[in-house]
């Protein structure tokens, strides 16, 4: 999971997704709202809420030509509204920070496959993303389906995303995607270096965190990002050469 | 007479109520190379854009079958820290366009970019070296076509010389067809084999020496237009 994160991260930075890949997860709430309400897995509702809300994002942005951040700061703030109207109390909290219960079986063998299905596509897509993040015109020219790559650009993170919703939850999934990759995008000076920096940090923030939190008596998503966060700081006072 | 390699008729794009693009006719020999000049705002870009097919435009736009394209945009917007080397660039398209990686270490050294500069992240490269890196760019993956949108733009003048040079080395080797944006009339003259001139009050589409006379370019540009013609007949 820790890895999808990384991966895909790097890419959602690099291409100014920021903002928006923060956002991107809370239109999981309504999903996994609507899923407590009728007795489903809340991991299934919030991941069909966010490939809903993805394919939405698409569309708009194919239809108005208006920038994905822009479009998604909308769509996704209205779901937050919605979503915490569906969901109410203790579930809210859940729903938002995650939750250390440990998950079940099928749905631990569901989440590799999706951590797997992510890592595949970012490595697949890798030159094609890299050149559409310079110019869409170019890639489009070297024969690069830009459209459909941004669309499944946009799934593989939701995809990321909801991988995460059980253990970190909405709000935090977001920033195990942003936070290691906007460090190591600090550090790095190449694709390449950033990468593996933004994966390893990614993984190393969730061991850690998971690791520690029993100990300190702490939930663990919350310290998981918590890390990450410090790690980011940290890397700040490295100035890499110009 | 030549086979064509591109024919473009009727060709528009609009933005909003906005029409750019009016109804814009002209052909590109195979081989030969076309120089798209124009006043700012005339729409040169657009018309690349939309014969790559990166704006949505009516009209016929046919490229000869197998065309192959190389493009290169006129400025990017590149963050300087975003950590992605030339190199990485440049091997990125070797994978898309499936040539081999050694394809990459070809096109530096036809755009005589040293390797040391395209180990470099690209947001740090000067804009000459940044505009060569994309030409290399462009040649990777055996195009047939190349279109520039203004190629020399913050290269310095060896800089120039040489890409122009190259240019015309490609076109005489691999019989590639040029199709350029461009400010530098004086260039134009030398090197282009037909102008198209984009106004917003007419299109002129000819050889050089009837499209860039003082009484077309004032009526393109609306000014009187100087520029020192190079008398390189056969060049």
């Amino acid at each position: 999971m820790a890895v999808a994160a990384g991966l895909v991260g790097s890419f959602a930075v690099m291409r100014r997704m920021t903002l928006a890949s923060d956002a991107i997860s809370h239109v999981a709430l309504p999903g996994i709202g609507l899923a407590l309400a009728f007795g489903v897995n809340p991991v299934l509702g919030g991941l069909a809420a966010l490939f809903v809300g993805t394919v939405l994002v698409w569309v708009t942005e194919h239809e108005t030509r208006l920038p994905t951040e822009a479009i998604i700061g909308v769509v996704f703030s209205a779901a937050l509204a919605l979503g915490s109207m569906l969901a109410s109390g203790d579930e809210l909290i859940e729903a938002l920070f995650g939750t250390p219960r440990a998950a079940g079986g099928a749905e631990t063998i569901l989440g590799l496959a999706g951590a797997a299905l992510v890592i595949v596509f970012v490595l697949w897509a890798r030159n094609a993303l890299v050149i559409a993040l310079v110019s869409p015109d170019l890639a489009r020219t070297a024969g690069v389906r830009v459209e459909r790559l941004n669309l499944l650009f946009l799934l593989a993170f939701a995809l990321a995303v909801a991988l995460g919703l059980r253990y970190l939850g909405v709000l935090l999934m977001g920033s195990l995607i942003i936070i290691p990759a906007t460090t190591a995008k600090h550090l790095a000076r190449s694709l390449r270096g950033m990468q593996t920096a933004s994966v390893a940090i990614a993984v190393a923030a969730t061991i850690a965190g998971s690791l520690a939190a029993p100990a300190l008596g702490l939930e663990s998503g919350p310290l998981v990002i918590t890390i990450a966060a410090t790690i980011f700081f940290v890397s700040l006072l490295v100035r890499r050469e110009a | 007479m030549a086979a064509e390699a591109l024919e473009v008729v009727g060709l528009s794009v609009s933005f909003g109520a906005t029409r750019v693009l009016d109804d814009v006719t002209f052909r590109v020999a195979a081989g030969s190379s076309l120089a798209i000049i124009g006043p700012n705002g005339a729409g040169k870009t657009v018309l690349l854009k939309a014969l790559v097919g990166a704006l949505p435009a009516e009209g016929t736009v046919r490229w000869a079958s197998g065309t192959r394209i190389g493009y290169v945009p006129q400025k990017l917007d590149i963050e300087r820290d975003l950590p992605l080397t030339g190199d990485e660039f440049l091997r990125a398209k070797a994978a898309v366009a499936r040539v081999p990686g050694d394809a990459a270490a070809r096109a530096l050294d036809l755009v005589r970019l040293p390797a040391d500069v395209a180990v470099r992240p690209i947001g740090t490269l000067s804009g000459g070296q940044f505009q060569r890196l994309l030409v290399a760019f462009a040649l990777m993956g055996r195009p047939t076509v190349l279109l520039f949108d203004e190629p020399t733009a913050g290269v310095d003048e060896p800089g120039e010389q040489g890409i122009y040079d190259l240019f015309r080395r490609l076109q005489r080797e691999e019989g590639l067809t040029l199709l350029l944006v461009s400010h530098d009339l004086s260039l134009v003259y030398q090197h282009a084999d037909h102008v198209l001139c984009l106004s917003r009050r007419r299109t002129f589409y000819g050889p050089p020496l009837e499209i860039l006379t003082p009484e077309r370019l004032q009526e393109a540009y609306g000014v009187p237009v100087k520029f020192h013609a190079h008398d390189h007949a056969g060049t």
